[in-house]
């Protein structure tokens, strides 16, 4: 028997979500409890810094300029590789449940795998042209934000719950915009409160068929479970029963949120053009946000309550991965069993006075949790790793855990066990890429974070031109409120850093392969 | 407005493709659709999702070579105009464009999506063998 390997993901989570992570809201102890006995990543970056292509890095272990997933709606070919793939070929069970996002969720034609599982009731598809399960999982039992499409979660919603569905905040509105509509007590877009049962919610749903899964296997399976909790991802609709565990009323403005109008609209007109087009509603790059609604005008008891809602998620999630834990323990597979936790991208929280995510490379978005538990039977050492590691190396992890070689699609050494391992293995800098074209508005940024600074270069576009960008120097400016992109002093770390972004990029595919959906 | 086109360059001739193409009644055959129903110049399409759209169909021009239709009738869609060219590319072959227009402009994605797996198909089953 070799090592079992779960590996957890939420969506759209900050690093400093987790008590482990220096925060101080939500009670996450089975995070915690990994990351104290495990390997904590203290600057882990995302390859793009939404859903669709950052998951697909994860699944790859490939940028996203060598994948193609350049923007949610543009589907990753169902023959791109897979670590699951390379994982089963190598005799393990693969499993897939929660959120994929691999291909488009909005897809009237049912075109994309994932939609037709959940339509059709299976959990798993051949590919006609691999001949290998759908991306190489022998189970895929999928779950979005809320409980209307096709897929499992909401079929499931539909035979047994259907009178809570609609307590869930409607995410698109009848123009298949993401929601402006706002709800709570503040009014705060994408925020409802929801009637739901906790048990019957997507977080523990996840858990629930996760376990059961797992408890379809015999004693001596190796596996390869990716348990993918859809929060705590907007809308912001936990259950109603869970929200005395945060008040929104007792909370403080986070760190990254600038009271003055006036320093706020400043810092923004400092940075790259596009962030003060989206804050004044005039420039929306992509689906990411709602259309419809204008950042400038949100509050900051809004953004209290946004952020109370998420802690109360992350909360959830917390105690959900505990009782996965708990019935791997039972099966008697704890001292094999790995345990790599993260995300796919980050949420602005209120920071600069924003929410959402889009084309703003700046930790709030891009500095994400990322623990890896080993095996007890690996006899790992617990450490916390200070050197830049991207999700682009998880599909490289997964295989040395299991064994098996260096997959030759994949683009990235493992993640390290310390410091001193990730010099050994060449983690010195992490790149993050952004495109977005969407009827006539674009944007193209090229980022790379490298010895404490983050370095973004934007390619010609709607309102950015070649020659413009951001740097931040994130031991002296870890809000990075001060865009040193034309600072003479520090023009040599500028040019140093953009030589090295452009000689680690990978070879553009070009032209971008169409987008088949807002999301 | 969403303005969308895609098009595919085929190793065919333009009459033969446009048999197919500018035959309404038969789009299921290479749009990635379930069924089609034609009355007169009214088309039904049936989507594997369940979902049916109603459409008027004002051009059926077989010199020209060009098939143009809307989708009516539906509570979401404001404006939609879809417009399907197959030309000769003087080579022998042909080039088959698909353009929409419409509101909301994010329903224009995924139908163009699918004319584009659509204009794949029509590549498969028409381009010669080489």
């Amino acid at each position: 028997m070799g090592r079992k390997i779960l590996f957890v993901t939420s969506d759209q989570q900050r690093y400093d979500a987790l008590g482990c992570n220096g925060g101080a809201i939500a009670r996450t102890p089975a995070m915690d409890a990994l990351s104290a006995g495990g390997i904590t990543y203290d600057r882990a970056h995302p390859q793009n810094v939404v859903c669709m292509p950052s998951r697909s890095t994860m699944l790859t272990g490939q940028h996203v300029s060598t994948h193609g997933v350049w923007m949610n709606g543009v589907p990753l070919p169902p023959d791109a590789p897979s670590i699951a793939t390379d994982l089963r070929h190598a005799g393990y069970r693969t499993a897939l449940i929660g959120k994929a996002h691999f291909e488009p969720l909005l897809d009237p034609f049912l075109r994309f795998t994932e939609n037709r599982l959940g339509a059709r009731g299976v959990f798993t598809e051949l590919d006609e042209i691999t001949h290998d399960p759908h991306r190489g999982f022998d189970h895929m039992e999928l779950a979005t934000h809320g409980a209307v499409g096709p897929l499992h979660y909401s079929q499931w919603m539909r035979r047994n719950h259907p009178e809570a569905i609609d307590g869930y905040y409607q995410v698109l509105d009848r123009e298949l915009q993401v929601n402006a509509v706002g709800g709570g007590d503040t009014g705060a877009p994408q925020v409802r409160f929801n009637p739901i049962n906790r048990e019957w919610y997507h977080t523990d749903w996840v858990a629930n068929q996760t376990i059961a899964w797992l408890g379809s296997l015999p004693d001596d399976a190796d596996w390869f479970c990716w348990m993918s909790f859809p929060d705590p991802h907007h809308p912001w609709d936990p259950p109603q029963s869970e929200l005395h565990r945060v008040r929104w009323q007792d909370l403080e403005l986070p760190a990254g949120y600038i009271s003055d109008a006036k320093v706020r609209e400043a810092v923004l007109d400092d940075k790259l053009r596009h962030w003060r087009g989206w804050y004044d509603g005039t420039f929306v790059s992509n689906y990411e946000a709602p259309a419809h609604w204008v950042p400038a005008t949100l509050t900051g008891d809004q953004v209290r309550e946004v952020n109370a809602l998420t802690h109360i998620e992350n909360e959830l999630i917390d105690e959900a991965i505990s009782r996965v834990l708990s019935a791997v323990e039972s099966r008697g597979w704890g001292n094999d069993l790995d345990v790599i936790y993260t995300t796919d991208h980050g949420e602005f929280q209120g920071d600069f006075g924003l929410l959402f995510k889009g084309p703003y490379h700046v930790d709030s978005l891009m500095r994400l949790p990322l623990i890896w538990r080993p095996a007890l039977s690996a006899k790992v050492t617990p450490a916390r790793v200070m050197a830049p590691v991207g999700l682009v190396s998880l599909a490289a992890t997964f295989a040395s855990i299991a064994g098996i070689p260096h997959p030759p699609h994949v683009e990235a050494p493992r993640l390290p066990f310390d410091d001193a391992d990730a010099e050994a293995l060449g983690h010195e800098r992490v790149l993050t890429e952004w495109d977005s074209v969407l009827f006539g508005k674009v944007v193209h940024l090229r980022t790379i974070c490298r010895d404490n600074w983050v370095c973004t270069a934007a390619l010609p576009g709607t309102m950015n031109s070649a020659g413009e960008g951001e740097l931040y120097d994130l031991n002296h400016d870890p809000l990075q409120h001060v865009n040193r992109w034309d600072d003479p002093a520090v023009r040599a770390i500028r040019e140093d850093l953009l030589a090295d972004l452009w000689d680690h990029l990978p070879k553009s595919v070009m032209p971008l392969r169409s987008m088949d959906a807002p999301v | 407005m969403a303005s969308i086109r895609r098009h595919i360059f085929i190793d065919c001739d333009a009459q033969s493709v446009w048999k197919l193409v500018g035959a309404p009644e038969r789009l299921h055959e290479w749009f990635p659709i379930t069924a089609t129903r034609v009355e007169g110049k009214t088309r039904w399409i049936t989507l594997d999702s369940g979902i049916t759209f109603e459409e008027d169909i004002f051009t059926l021009d077989h010199d020209l070579r060009r098939f143009q239709y809307s989708i009516v009738n539906n509570p979401l869609i404001t404006s939609h105009r879809g417009t399907v060219d197959v030309i000769d590319d003087g080579r022998g072959g042909c080039l088959v464009m698909y353009g929409t227009d419409m509101e909301p402009e994010a329903f224009a994605l995924p139908i163009g999506g699918a004319a584009g797996a659509g204009l794949q198909k029509l590549k498969v089953m028409f381009d010669r063998k080489k």
